[in-house]
């Protein structure tokens, strides 16, 4: 996937209302009025945000008679989520060690100033 | 505490992380900058990670490896810009297996009821030198994030 089409994606998954699309016709087909009926938006408005969703490769568009439906489109989800997913896996997993890195030391700084102290934590 | 945030705006080359831990400021400074606590928790657990020098002062340098079981080791150094301080600091991070990238890594702390928020603002050369770092470093926890985030994501991505 070239950086542009990554560009793409990223920008029309920065808008709640195309995640939601996306998680509905992940359920399968719909048409432009199916999918505006859970918003409070104009049809006309749904519209744009699926041209956005087109352009980044998310979706496909077909007619039926005179109904135009929308069908997900999975590939570039999936690279996406691997575009960052090393980077995400990287710092999830020191930060958890740090929390337990924290967690140990404010308990030795509490044993050693007030060793009665039950919660361990100190009143910090 | 809270979750992970990481925000990489498309067109910018930067990368933005947020993070909060249950200790106050002073604790979580000390974690990044003495290298005896930094082994301890940066980096996959797989790797085991030795510091040859960590001068944390204004033009101070560093270099660390993180190395695994299977021989394999990887090399970073960098420059610290200013003086670190609780409040946050400046450094410059080059992976030695493609030198001359390099980012430069802002990092502020801020402490709130006890509670320290991390952020880190990572601002690469070019939006093509952030990609290829954020997508090929650290390849190895690769497999296991993507099948995180599928997961996460599994209502989006249907089987087909």
């Amino acid at each position: 996937m070239s950086v542009d089409q990554l560009d793409a994606v990223f920008g029309a998954l920065a808008d709640p209302t195309r995640r939601a699309i996306l998680t509905r016709l992940s359920d399968g087909e719909a048409t432009v009025a199916e999918l505006a009926a859970p918003f409070s938006v104009t049809q006309p408005a749904i519209s744009r945000h699926l041209k956005v969703l087109e352009r980044a490769g998310l979706i496909s568009r077909s007619r039926r008679r005179t109904a135009r439906l929308s069908h997900l489109e999975a590939e570039p989800l999936k690279e996406a989520t691997v575009w960052l997913a090393g980077y995400r896996q990287f710092w999830e997993e020191s930060y958890e060690r740090l929390d337990e890195l924290l967690a140990a030391l404010q308990t030795a700084e509490t044993d050693r100033s007030d060793p009665n102290d039950p919660t361990g934590r100190g009143t910090a | 505490m809270t979750e992970l945030t990481i925000t990489a705006e498309p067109g910018v080359p930067q990368v933005l992380t947020e993070r909060t831990f249950d200790a106050p400021k002073d604790l979580v400074f000390r974690a990044f900058t003495e290298p005896d606590l930094l082994v301890q928790w940066l980096g996959p657990r797989q790797y085991t990670m030795t510091i040859d020098r960590y001068e944390v002062r204004d033009g101070g340098t560093y270099r660390y490896v993180h190395a695994d079981d299977a021989g394999n080791a990887f090399g970073f150094h960098g420059v610290f810009h200013g003086e670190p301080s609780p409040d946050g600091w400046v450094q410059t991070f080059e992976f030695e297996g493609a030198p001359g990238n390099v980012s430069m890594d802002t990092l502020t702390l801020e402490e709130r009821d006890g509670t320290t928020t991390v952020r880190t603002n990572s601002l690469f050369q070019s939006v093509e030198a952030r990609d290829a770092m954020v997508n090929s470093g650290m390849a190895d926890g690769m497999n296991q994030g993507y099948d995180r985030l599928e997961e996460l994501l599994g209502t989006l991505v249907p089987n087909r």
